[in-house]
């Protein structure tokens, strides 16, 4: 099922594998703090979960099974550095820096975005498949016409490898030379629609077809997550031009809370995936080769039931927006459209509480 | 004053512009060393680089898309689509991104863009060149969408648009490239999103956009012999439109007549009859008439001058409104 020319540098059972291109460079402290961002992301994200099914959000979309690919490549970019995520993207979101209540505002359907783009150095959420692809090249072309030493990186899907927008991606950013990693994480599964539709060739091959390099990395290995995707933003800072990381993972989850995956896909393949689990590969090897005590999991347990009891009460206490605040940014300048609808809507006196 | 075609004067207005500000690029197909296919942007690239001209790879959603990040970026990129009917794969990028990332980012982003496109028939060409797609921009929350009708409008109302802050679609009437007129290098003639009355008069008000303001005073000047005075407004922005310019003079006239060369089906000219009939109902001497391409796709160019509001066709609505009260 994985080809040979998967980047892997730990076993799913935790042990160290040499690889001939790669080598980890991390120390005890910094997978450390990686096996904690993955819990605390993994704990937010069932945190999150719970609060769709108890009605507190429209919709969430899970990333159980991808905490390596997200948290190994958030980590590896550096603070300029500018990315572009879909929906899904909330590793990368925690490692950028954004509050997690933020996250969900999008799924508390209280904003069609959540926080400050440029703040975060991470663009607002793309729900349309692929176009993102596009805005995170043409923004690496504004980056080479600034001079500045900074990478871009697109996520993506291998559901959104199919779309044309990924596709001129590739064409652009091998045309311009663009400073761009794109981050595929093939996670099986486009809602119900398995790889063997969406390719006949592994999606990481697909960059060499269009003239820059493809590889694919074990997304459920976090260290080889993060220096497949260091490599690659180094690169692509200094004019090595672009890269496609194929992150090799699953999907464990449904594609939201409303999908059913038991009506297209079989437990013996879940439970397959369930052995390769990102976080428990990390922590095998932080016990075996580090001696990290059980207290020192607990202590980042506590840590993340915190946190989400933290995001639960801010989620809880997000009501929804003013009415009045959808003519807000509608337009730069003014327009008569808008303010008539503003005025419409304040003579009919309609206001934040006020709803049926 | 000076005087020149629509296509020089287009083509000085992007230059000023990108004399103004470094951070505005041009991109397109064949815009570089072939100055695109109707030379709009003939001689950019030898003076501003390959870097502020590019020449794209063959991809209108991309042009868009890419242009998305570098305004971003803090780029303001003119996008020039080739051809009307070549803009359609660019429009998921237009309505879901261009469109709405100012709302999306709280303000935070400027989709500071300008997306050029060559519209409307009249130049007897093969099929996808000769469409009339703003509607479809028009009713996009979060866009706006221009036309020039002279060469000092399109001098100016290009750099206007390139400095707005709003995503800004930008339609030339393809067929009046190569007509000249006087442009004043000055100052402005007004603002970019007002109409303008070309033509004064007190019988029948006809308003329309691009190509069809021509037609439209050829027809007036028919009309006039006839003894009918037509008041010509060029709408010039088709979103949002310049109501009170138009309702002012249908508050004298009484009588509407739209012109466009698009379907009259949920249309720009269907918008202007609905505001205008809300607005002037009580000055109203005659129901309002859309004078439209036909309901069919743009048929072969042989044919195209029967499909586009011609001077007889204009004069026809114009005779309808007028014996209406007879």
């Amino acid at each position: 099922m994985i080809g040979e020319e998967l980047v892997q540098l730990l076993t799913p059972e935790g042990e160290r594998i040499a690889h001939s291109d790669y080598e980890s460079t991390l120390g005890s402290d910094e997978i450390f703090g990686l096996y904690r961002d993955m819990v605390i992301i993994r704990r937010l994200c069932n945190e999150s979960t719970s609060l769709q099914r108890q009605g507190q959000l429209a919709l969430w979309a899970p990333i159980q099974g991808q905490e390596a690919a997200q948290i190994g490549a958030g980590r590896a970019l550096a603070p300029m550095d500018f990315t572009f995520p879909t929906y899904r993207e909330h590793g990368i979101a925690w490692c950028r820096g954004v509050p997690p209540k933020d996250m969900l505002r999008l799924f508390r359907a209280t904003s069609n975005g959540g926080w400050d783009p440029q703040k975060y150095r991470h663009s607002v959420p793309t729900v349309v498949l692929g176009n993102q692809a596009l805005n995170a090249v043409g923004y690496a072309m504004g980056v080479q016409r600034d001079g500045a030493e900074e990478a871009v990186m697109a996520f993506f899907g291998d559901g959104a490898s199919s779309q044309g927008d990924v596709l001129e991606s590739f064409v652009w950013a091998a045309s311009f030379n663009t400073p761009t990693v794109f981050f595929c994480q093939n996670n099986q599964w486009g809602i119900s629609t398995p790889m063997s539709i969406q390719s006949k060739i592994p999606l990481y091959h697909r960059a060499h077809g269009f003239g820059f390099p493809g590889i694919r990395v074990d997304g459920n290995d976090v260290l080889a997550v993060y220096e497949v995707t260091k490599r690659a933003l180094e690169s692509a800072r200094v004019g090595g031009g672009p890269t496609l990381i194929e992150a090799y993972t699953y999907r464990l989850g449904a594609h939201t809370t409303s999908d059913d995956p038991t009506r297209y896909r079989i437990d013996a393949e879940v439970e397959v995936w369930k052995h390769r689990d990102p976080i428990e590969r990390v922590k095998s090897l932080l016990v075996r080769e580090y001696h990290v005590k059980a207290a020192k999991f607990d202590d980042v347990t506590v840590e993340a039931d915190a946190l989400a009891l933290e995001l639960r009460e801010d989620v809880l206490a997000m009501d929804r927006p003013d009415p009045i605040t959808m003519f807000d940014h509608a337009y730069a300048a003014p327009h008569p459209l808008v303010d008539e609808g503003r005025r419409e809507m304040m003579e009919l006196g309609v206001s934040a509480g006020a709803h049926s | 004053m000076t005087t020149m075609t629509m296509a020089k004067a287009l083509n000085e207005g992007l230059r000023r512009a990108m004399e103004k500000n470094k951070k505005v690029l041009i991109m397109g197909e064949d815009v570089g060393k072939l100055g695109g296919v109707f030379r709009i942007t003939d001689g950019l690239q030898k003076d501003f680089g390959e870097d502020r001209v590019i020449d794209a790879p063959l991809a209108e959603s991309a042009i868009v898309g890419t242009a998305v990040g570098l305004a971003i970026r803090g780029y303001r990129t003119v996008c020039e689509i080739q051809f009307d009917g070549f803009v359609y794969p660019a429009f998921d990028q237009i309505v879901s991104q261009v469109a709405k990332l100012h709302k999306r980012s709280d303000g935070v982003y400027t989709m500071g863009l300008v997306i050029r496109i060559p519209f409307q028939g009249g130049i007897g060409a093969i099929e996808h060149h000769s469409e009339s797609p703003e509607a479809y921009f028009a009713q996009t929350a979060g866009l706006r969408v221009v036309s020039c009708s002279t060469p000092n409008d399109a001098y100016w109302m290009i750099q206007q648009s390139i400095e707005h802050d709003d995503p800004i679609i930008f339609c030339e009437p393809k067929s009046r490239y190569w007509e000249k007129g006087d442009v004043d290098l000055e100052s402005p003639p007004q603002g970019l999103f007002e109409a303008a009355v070309r033509r004064e008069g007190t019988d029948v008000t006809v308003i329309g956009y691009g190509s069809s303001v021509k037609t439209m005073l050829r027809a007036a000047d028919t009309a006039a012999v006839e003894g009918t005075s037509l008041e010509i407004i060029d709408a010039r922005s088709i979103a949002p439109l310049d109501l009170d310019t138009m309702a002012r003079s249908l508050e004298k006239t009484g009588r509407l007549v739209v012109v466009q060369e698009a379907p009259h089906m949920a249309s720009i000219g269907s918008e202007i009859v609905a505001e205008l009939s809300e607005r002037c109902f009580y000055s109203l001497r005659a129901p309002g008439l859309r004078v439209s391409g036909y309901h069919v796709p743009y048929p072969p160019s042989r044919i195209e001058e029967e499909y586009r509001p011609s001077v007889d066709r204009i004069l026809d609505a114009v005779d309808r409104v007028m014996g209406a009260e007879s």
